[in-house]
């Protein structure tokens, strides 16, 4: 690890003042950052560690009806409030599918939202990538990729983004509050993660210095709470990143879907959205037949990048699996194995 | 530390003998504490740390390296490369004997391998160190990797496994696929696998003028002792290696290998003690591992479902200079009844680190294959895959028509499949589901691996207070040596086993040879009980030639040792103490060394194997494709138990790895650089604790008077194979699909569920 | 630069002065401190061996600074004793076979005290194998991991109903 000046401010704004130098980091939890710095993958200067600002760990409900989650508040945390996770069920389930109940216990919201990707030729600096150096080229195009990305990949950069947590988020229409040299603005969860393009080294459309201080869940987003489920396939029960997840959730009335959000996770450099999808929903009753056609909606432009093409069809009866859990209504408790397709299990019949 | 304080608390009860109890892990205290002493954990006063810099190209030279900004890291000492390090007193390159390695230590600036030791910085903290060794920045000149089975022209290897013929065979193998109503021909691929004990290789080096001391993860003390004397000139018994617990070994640790020697030759070159511990992703190359194999399997049955013929054949790899061969095909010698059997090897020469022995090598590799395609047989037979496998029970090894010194695998397929209810199994694929509506899928394998035995020696006491003492130089890397050994320690001398000190794990006490091919506790257990028999004849010899005892005239053979007296063997009312024998003879202690080796004589009659039968459940989503394994049962039979505790356990991690070949491990190589693009424990997936299902284990009865004098098998590596193939077999009879390509992945599920 | 920094290990406080910021909790614990039953397996947090709790919840050491954690109160598998009176998961762990090599172990068990602490599991084994999923036993004494812990956890609902009752 490179050596590097720690600074711990005291105030957001002293932060920000502080994260101005070029080559500054800031450092959270650091359950993403450090391996990246042991890696050699991030060799910052200087570090501002924003782990003891106050005023960032609350979770609040606001007048308008919206909830602000502090960009301190830890995975853990989050995901075993009580209240949080009655209103926002998909969210809790896609926290506690990631990563492992340590990991859950450090990180925190607003680094989750920053996480790395972890395609392997970003990780490692001997190959070529151009998400770590700019102009660099690609790896991955050529190489191991049957993890990739299907969904808005460039020849420049076939990465996904890893985190389980902005799966739903995104579906919900969460919005994320920064507090920048220009002061605080807000931008909507979809919009801060960049597709790659010919720039995949800029990942995300936060500026020099800015810091992530808290995520907003709209007034609407809890209306979702009696449909909603998070679906992850990956090569282990736990403790693996998803192949392809995807996060359902559903407003039903009168036997119709009133409102659908739909958003999948592992198929692209930034939580994937499919509104298309959504809109096939609108208003029709909630078959298979109805969860087919917007998984063929979803999935409509998805293209190979590599080995990767099982992925699409994979995705397609993901999201017809995740609107199918959801229409049966969101289990009382979050089950056992989250996100998991074996979540629940029975007796076998011969 | 040879001598550990060791309880058996919370013990359970016994009932005469140590041998057969399920005792609690005597080192349990120690290791549930935090106190069981690895070798990083040791810190000798004035000790820098070294951290190795490895290659990041497969193949070619480097052609420099930036010492300068290393050494300009605060805290850097030193950094040793080619152009600067000890001499060796030997070429590293030179195999004086087969088990030796070859290794890398900085002998030049080739590169043969990814994560190759090119450089090792030295300095006063481990953050310096292992910062020092990125800033060397290596620059290279890249030649093209070799990679994968296809990599080159393909050699018949002149040995493969440790000794083993490359081709093997008896009968006539086309004329019984000839005859065959039926055949199977299919290939099979596994992957490279890495054994990725928990505990990385590490080394705590201390030099003392020409003394070495050095604290080293070992399953082979002798074995490393030697190797280091050779390579250093120095005499073995100015070497003191403390192994007292390995954090794993799965074989990774049997040879001495390049990291522990650059350890020893930075702790040379600062004058100072070093600890050098890989990084886990430098485990992935200079410390070996398990090489891909393809396989083709070739076999005939006529009406009946009898074999007419089993041809194996394996292709796998070896590094560029040196030479290990996994002898998968060998896995087809013993289990059925084939009246005609070949296996044959070839290989090929890749830019990879020298593969090595890792748990059940060839036996691991070749069950899955062999288990897959017996399995693809039984159908292609219409027959249920156990009957097939009664149909062609061998009541003789195939390969040599010897008989086996034991065989209760009858047994182990009839109490393992009541256990797990198989009778209700369908016998055509895809016809079980459960209520979430997720493919249920049974299927089974047989296991079988040789009941080896190596060479071991051990020396012990008997103390005029009536306590014992035994001591050997034996490996306890998770198989419960400390409890075991000591267990067969206590009935040999004849002492409850809190009154016999046993010693182990350090270079100082008698050989106890390698702990490897599941042979440690058979080799070194008959070591100690050979000393036992010898020190107890010394002890009788004392009693029954004095008239004073009431054993005199009992002669040697007319005692038997039990609690700490010697007992008249005719005559139960007649004994006498040890202290009291020891006292009367104005004796502080009386001592005897015993040997523990392979017997040619019943080796040369008798094929000796350890059996059982693995049954797996797994449940497949059928629209996802994700597998989960549900539920095994595994019944073996390994001769004698020593203790049934620990060898459950052995059994369950055994089955996990099968369970993981099947469905998990697998290294991922870039094709065209040759680096290993998963080297960690985060994407080279073993499985985590919710992969693993409720686990049953039978040990079956057996009883065998001719694998050596406790008539023990061993366990060790038996529980991956047969677990490996029937958690394929299962996946395949859930689906309707066979995947031959492991480990099984979900986009080969997908296209067909 | 030097930062002073003050930590409670154990129950003791302990003050130092930390010369170099790149020190994570593990490194301090083991190479500084020589507390040495914390162990390192990969050190990136992917195998769980380094577990701890601070301020009382189950982390890796091996992500995260020494320095951003000034005040934390960390027990490491050395505090868990009373001596010679074992924790109720320790012993269960040795009862049930919880371990074979024993290197994961100290952070097998900081991870079931941690995961008790955080009482979302219960008693259920499947809740149990999911929160366990972040310690990886390359040995495979999960079956044993998961009895120890349902072991404990019975022990520990009983005495907590007495204390109700």
């Amino acid at each position: 690890m490179k050596q590097f000046d720690y600074v711990r401010p005291a105030t957001v704004a002293e932060a920000v003042a502080a994260a101005a130098q070029p080559g500054t980091m800031y450092l959270a939890a650091g359950t993403n950052l450090l391996d990246l710095m042991k890696g050699n993958v991030s060799r910052p200067d200087r570090l501002v560690d924003v782990t003891h600002l106050d005023g960032l760990d609350r979770i609040e409900r606001l007048a308008d009806g919206s909830l602000r989650i502090g960009a301190l508040v830890s995975n853990a945390d989050l995901a075993h409030d009580v209240e949080f996770a009655k209103a926002y069920p998909v969210v809790a389930e896609a926290l506690l599918s990631g990563a492992s109940a340590q990991l859950r216990n450090a990180a925190t919201v607003g680094g989750n939202l920053l996480q790395r990707t972890r395609c392997a030729y970003f990780y490692d600096t001997a190959s070529r990538c151009n998400k770590r150096e700019a102009g660099s080229g690609c790896d991955a195009r050529e190489g191991e990729n049957r993890a990739h990305a299907v969904l808005g990949w460039s020849e420049s950069c076939i990465a996904t983004h890893p985190s389980d947590f902005c799966v739903p988020l995104v579906a919900l229409d969460a919005v994320v509050e920064i507090e920048g040299r220009g002061g605080r603005r807000e931008i909507a969860l979809d919009d801060l993660h960049r597709l790659p393009a010919n720039t995949p080294e800029r990942e995300s459309a936060l500026e020099p210095g800015d810091l992530i201080v808290g995520v907003r869940l709209p007034a609407a987003a809890p209306g979702f709470a009696a449909h909603a489920r998070y679906l992850k396939v990956r090569e282990r029960t736990s403790y693996a990143f998803a192949i392809v997840s995807a996060a359902a959730a559903l407003r039903i009335e009168n036997g119709k879907v009133a409102e659908a959000r739909l958003a999948l996770g592992g198929v692209a450099a930034k939580p994937w959205r499919a509104r298309a999808a959504e809109d096939v929903l609108r208003g029709v009753a909630p078959t298979v037949d109805a969860f087919q056609e917007a998984a063929w909606r979803a999935l409509v432009d998805a293209k190979p990048s590599g080995d990767n093409a099982y992925k699409i069809e994979l995705a397609r009866r993901i999201v017809v699996r995740a609107l199918t859990l959801a229409a049966a209504g969101t289990p009382a408790r979050i089950p056992a194995l989250p996100a998991s397709p074996f979540a629940s299990s029975g007796a076998i019949h011969v | 530390m040879s001598e550990l304080n060791l309880t058996s608390a919370p013990a359970h009860l016994r009932h005469g003998s140590s041998i057969g109890q399920p005792l609690t892990r005597r080192d349990g205290v120690l290791k549930v504490k935090g106190q069981a002493t690895y070798a990083a954990d040791n810190h000798p006063p004035g000790m820098l740390f070294a951290v190795m810099a490895v290659s990041s190209i497969a193949r070619g030279r480097v052609t420099s390296l930036d010492i300068a900004a290393a050494k300009r890291h605060p805290g850097v000492v030193d950094v040793m490369t080619p152009d600067h390090k000890p001499q060796l007193a030997v070429d590293p390159e030179i195999k004086t004997n087969p088990f030796v390695f070859r290794m890398e230590v900085l002998q030049s600036s080739e590169v043969r391998y990814a994560n190759q030791p090119i450089a090792v910085v030295i300095a006063e903290t481990l953050e310096a160190a292992t910062e020092g060794a990125v800033l060397l920045a290596p620059r290279y000149e890249t030649l093209p990797a070799l990679v994968g089975l296809d990599a080159g022209e393909s050699f018949v290897p002149p040995v493969v496994g440790v000794g083993n013929p490359a081709e093997n065979h008896r009968g006539d193998v086309e004329a019984g696929l000839a005859r065959a109503d039926k055949q199977i021909d299919a290939i099979y691929e596994t992957p490279p696998q890495y054994h990725n004990a928990m505990e990385p290789h590490a080394i705590v080096a201390h030099w003392d003028g020409d003394h070495l001391s050095v604290d080293m993860p070992t399953q082979g003390l002798m074995l490393s002792l030697g190797r280091i004397a050779e390579l250093f000139g120095i005499a073995p018994d100015k070497i003191h290696i403390r192994s007292p617990f390995l954090g794993g070994g799965f074989g990774s640790k049997g040879l001495m290998s390049g990291p522990p020697t650059l350890g020893i030759m930075a702790a040379k070159l600062v004058g100072k003690p070093v600890k050098l511990v890989l990084r886990r992703e430098q485990m992935y190359g200079p410390v070996g591992h398990r090489a891909p194999t393809r396989q083709r399997l070739r076999i005939g049955a006529d009406a009946e479902g009898r074999l007419t013929a089993l041809d194996h054949h394996a292709r796998t790899v070896s590094s560029m200079f040196d030479d290990f061969y996994e002898p998968a095909a060998d896995a087809s010698h013993t289990l059925y009844a084939a009246p005609a059997i070949r296996t044959s090897h070839d290989a090929v020469r890749v830019n990879t680190g020298t593969p090595l022995f890792m748990r059940a090598p060839g036996e691991a590799t070749g069950s899955i294959a062999l288990e897959s395609a017996i399995d693809e047989m039984a159908w292609a037979c219409g027959m249920d895959p156990v009957a097939f496998r009664l149909q062609n029970y061998a009541e003789v090894e195939p390969i040599t028509g010897k008989p086996f010194s034991s065989k209760a695998l009858r047994a182990c397929y009839d109490q393992g499949a009541e256990r797990f209810g198989w009778a209700k199994r369908s016998l055509e694929p895809r016809q079980m589901r459960d209520d979430s509506g997720h493919l249920v899928g049974w299927g089974m394998g047989t296991a079988t691996f040789p009941a080896l035995m190596f060479q071991a020696e051990a020396r012990a006491a008997i103390r005029r207070d009536g306590t014992g003492s035994m001591e050997i130089g034996a490996h306890d890397m998770g198989q419960g040596a400390w409890t075991a050994l000591a267990q067969i320690a206590a009935d040999a001398v004849g002492l409850d086993i809190d009154r016999v000190t046993f010693k182990a794990g350090t270079s100082d006490l008698p050989d106890a040879g390698i702990a490897g091919g599941s042979a440690h506790t058979a080799t070194a257990g008959a070591a100690i009980h050979s000393a036992g028999a010898a020190v107890i004849a010394k002890l009788a010899d004392l009693a029954t030639n004095d008239e004073r005892s009431p054993l005199f005239g009992a002669g040697n053979a007319g005692v038997i040792a039990r609690d700490g007296r010697l007992i008249r063997r005719d005559d139960g009312s007649r004994s006498e103490t040890y202290t009291e024998i020891l006292a009367r003879a104005g004796v502080a202690e009386v001592e005897a060394h015993g040997t523990g080796a392979p017997n040619p004589a019943a080796m040369d009659e008798y094929a000796m194997h350890a059996h059982g039968a693995v049954f797996a459940e797994v449940k497949v989503d059928p629209e996802l494709g994700q597998v989960r394994v549900t539920r095994m049962v595994g019944a073996f039979a390994a001769g004698r138990i020593v203790n049934p505790h620990l060898v459950k356990s052995q059994l369950f991690g055994g089955m996990i790895w099968g369970m993981s070949f099947a469905l998990h491990e697998e290294a991922i190589t870039d094709r065209r650089s040759g680096r290993i693009m998963n080297a960690n424990l985060g994407e080279y997936h073993i499985p985590v604790n919710a992969d693993v299902p409720p686990l049953d284990v039978i040990t079956v009865e057996e009883h065998d008077p001719h694998v050596n004098a406790l008539g023990i098998k061993g366990v060790g590596e038996i529980g991956i194979t047969g677990s490996a193939g029937a958690v394929a077999n299962a996946v395949w009879h859930a689906t309707g699909v066979r995947v031959r390509r492991f480990p099984i992945r979900i986009e080969e599920l997908l296209t067909g569920v | 630069m030097n930062h002073s920094i003050s930590l409670t290990v154990n129950g003791a406080r302990r003050d130092f002065v930390l010369d170099d910021p790149r020190v994570t909790l593990l490194d301090l614990l083991r190479e500084r401190l020589h507390l040495t039953g914390t162990k390192k397996g990969c050190d990136r947090g992917q195998c769980g061996a380094c577990t701890i709790l601070v301020d009382g919840k189950r982390i890796n050491s091996c992500l995260a600074l020494a320095i951003s954690h000034d005040g934390a109160d960390i027990l490491t598998i050395e505090g868990v004793a009373r001596g010679d009176q074992l924790h109720p998961v320790q012993a269960a762990f040795i009862a049930h076979d919880g371990f074979q090599c024993g290197f994961c172990t100290p952070g097998q068990i900081m991870s079931a005290i941690g995961m008790m602490n955080e009482a979302q599991a219960g008693n259920d084994p499947e809740r149990i194998r999911e929160c366990m999923s972040g310690n990886l036993c390359r040995c495979g004494a999960y079956a044993g991991i998961v009895d120890a812990v349902l072991e404990a956890q019975a022990g520990a609902d009983e005495s907590n109903q007495r204390r109700s009752a």
